[in-house]
């Protein structure tokens, strides 16, 4: 039992935690309908910087908001390939992330930085926590989680109905639109890949402090997992729900994507074997909604030809 | 108000699709001045548009509006200035938005964006009355998604965009060529309306002979990137389609071999 439990709120911290991530990746893929693939690199970013700073005995909070800002450099590099150098927005981003790698190592001085000995803010929190016991570690990587998540979806909330806000998603809607009334879109572009870049930063420096080590490859296959929270996500709610339930929706993606992931690990999976596993699962989700329209139309047609009678009569 | 002067544009410059867009054009628009522009396709109808837009940059010349030069700016610092209509519904409205949202966006043209709300509560009064003024009822559906809407309602969502805060130019691409007949009527006696109203001054691109001599008060015709013809006050109020087509023949030594506008 104590075992299944340590297996749950582990994938519900892991979820949250990482949503902020996928938070990051909707701003770019669903509102500015940019295919941004800084993600790997930015994600490795942020935690690399967060687990240099944390070794070198700053505050982990300090560490979390400069992983923050290191993101939004990323991003930025990125929109200025993007919009000054006018290279397309996947191999702006793919050119970005390579970079990062060779900046994620030079940050970190080496491949893997380990925080036993450190301060995390997973630690701290456990300390205040009133409780004891194996799961300590989970439900403060959960709090954590949930202090971030609600501060980041209150704060996207309000941002994206401001003006500049607006600005950003109108850019994501028609381009064209947005340029005839007067605003710069490489700006609003720019801005947008920041604040994505941003906040999947400063998911990796969370994340970094809950696995208790920063590595140059923790990004691999980010954006996917980012992806699959959208995507689950999505499908929670229904159509017409307002902004703010549609991001709490994703990190409910992102939890669910967690929980699949322990279910199919505690099943025997091969952890080897996960990224295909995820890959083959987005896939299908992706396929699900086309084949499901399809067999509709099918059905509507026979059933409205039902009652045409037999044509060759 | 505006002023173009010795304007030329070559797409595709020093290759075999090399095409001489504009060709050295000159013109001076007085303030508060309608224009219609008719032309055969290619003629450069469009293209002048664009250039003043800012759409693409001019080979040389000048362009000047309200007495500034505007010929190296870009697209979206002469939208302070300029508003414009599309030829297609979609290109001036976005699609995910609210009706309510696009208009409060188009209601800050030509100021900075910032962290404000970007829709204030008496804002919303406001732009429910200028709503109504379209009379096609969409007052009553200000938080519905414009992708919901016909392509005429669209057009008329557009032109109240490019409106709401009043332009030194405004600019009409072919507005009604993808509507049908009857919307296109309506959509293009508002648009005389709204300018009548506020007084502005207009460029408007059109394949419809009648509808370029029934409206404005000043006439150009296009043909490969020159403008042939030019008329305006009484004498444009006494022009037939078959001045026109005399016209046309006359000046470029072709008959006029465009369906559109010969049916139209």
């Amino acid at each position: 039992m104590e075992g299944l439990l340590l297996v749950i709120f582990g994938a519900v911290g892991q979820g949250m935690i990482w949503g902020i991530m996928a938070l990051g990746v909707y701003i770019t893929f669903r509102m500015l309908d940019f295919a941004d693939l800084t993600v790997d690199g930015s994600f490795a970013t942020g935690g690399c910087v967060a687990a240099l700073f944390i070794t070198l005995g700053i505050d982990p909070i300090v560490a979390v908001f400069s992983a923050a800002a290191a993101g939004a450099v990323a991003g930025l590099v990125t929109g200025f390939l993007h919009t000054k150098c006018q290279i397309p927005a996947i191999l702006a981003g793919i050119l970005t992330q390579l970079g990062l790698y060779s900046i994620n190592l030079r940050i970190m001085g080496r491949s893997n930085l380990p925080l036993l000995k450190s301060d995390t803010l997973i630690k701290q929190t456990a300390e205040l926590l009133p409780i004891e016991g194996s799961l300590l570690t989970s439900i403060a990587t959960i709090a954590v989680g949930l202090v971030f998540t609600i501060i980041i979806v209150a704060l996207m909330y309000w941002f994206f109905g401001t003006e500049l806000g607006s600005a950003i998603r109108a850019t994501g809607n028609n381009e064209n639109m947005v340029r005839s009334l007067g605003v710069n879109t490489n700006k609003t572009k720019v801005l947008g890949l920041m604040i994505s870049n941003a906040l999947i930063a400063l998911s990796g420096a969370l994340v970094t402090q809950s696995q208790g080590y920063g590595d140059v490859k923790m990004g691999m296959g980010a954006i996917v997992i980012g992806l699959a929270s959208i995507i689950i996500g999505e499908m929670l709610p229904g159509k017409r729900t307002n902004f703010a339930l549609r991001l709490c929706a994703i990190i409910g993606g992102s939890i669910i994507y967690r929980l699949i992931v322990a279910g199919v690990l505690k099943m025997g999976l091969d952890t080897d074997d996960l990224k295909l596993l995820t890959s083959i699962l987005i896939a299908i989700a992706l396929t699900i909604p086309v084949l499901a329209a399809k067999h509709h139309q099918k059905n509507v047609y026979k059933a409205n030809n039902r009652k045409i009678g037999d044509w060759n009569a | 108000m505006l002023k173009i002067s010795h304007v030329s544009k070559t797409f595709n410059l020093g290759t075999i699709n090399e095409k001489k867009a504009l060709d050295d054009i000159s013109l001076v628009l007085n303030e508060g001045d309608f224009v219609t522009v008719i032309g055969g396709n290619g003629a450069g109808k469009s293209t002048m548009l664009n250039m003043i837009a800012g759409v693409y940059p001019i080979d040389s010349g000048i362009i000047a509006l309200d007495g500034k030069d505007i010929s190296l700016e870009s697209e979206y610092k002469r939208a302070e200035m300029i508003g414009r209509v599309f030829q297609d519904p979609m290109m001036g409205t976005a699609a995910d938005m609210e009706i309510q949202e696009n208009l409060a966006f188009a209601n800050r043209r030509g100021k900075s964006r910032t962290l404000k709300w970007g829709i204030q509560k008496e804002e919303k009064a406001f732009l429910k009355e200028e709503v109504k003024r379209l009379g096609l009822g969409l007052e009553e559906r200000m938080t519905n998604k414009v992708g919901l809407l016909s392509g005429g309602q669209r057009q008329a969502l557009t032109l109240l965009m490019a409106t709401l805060q009043k332009p030194k130019l405004l600019l009409l691409d072919e507005h009604t060529a993808a509507l049908d007949p009857k919307t296109a009527r309506s959509v293009l006696q508002l648009t005389s309306e709204i300018i009548e109203k506020e007084h502005l001054t207009a460029i408007m691109v059109t394949h419809n002979m009648k509808d370029a001599i029934a409206y404005g008060n000043r006439l150009i015709m296009m043909h490969e990137g020159r403008i042939i013809y030019d008329v305006k006050g009484e004498n444009k109020k006494e022009l037939k389609v078959e001045d026109l087509l005399r016209k046309f023949e006359e000046v470029s030594g072709q008959e006029m071999d465009n369906d559109r506008m010969l049916l139209a």
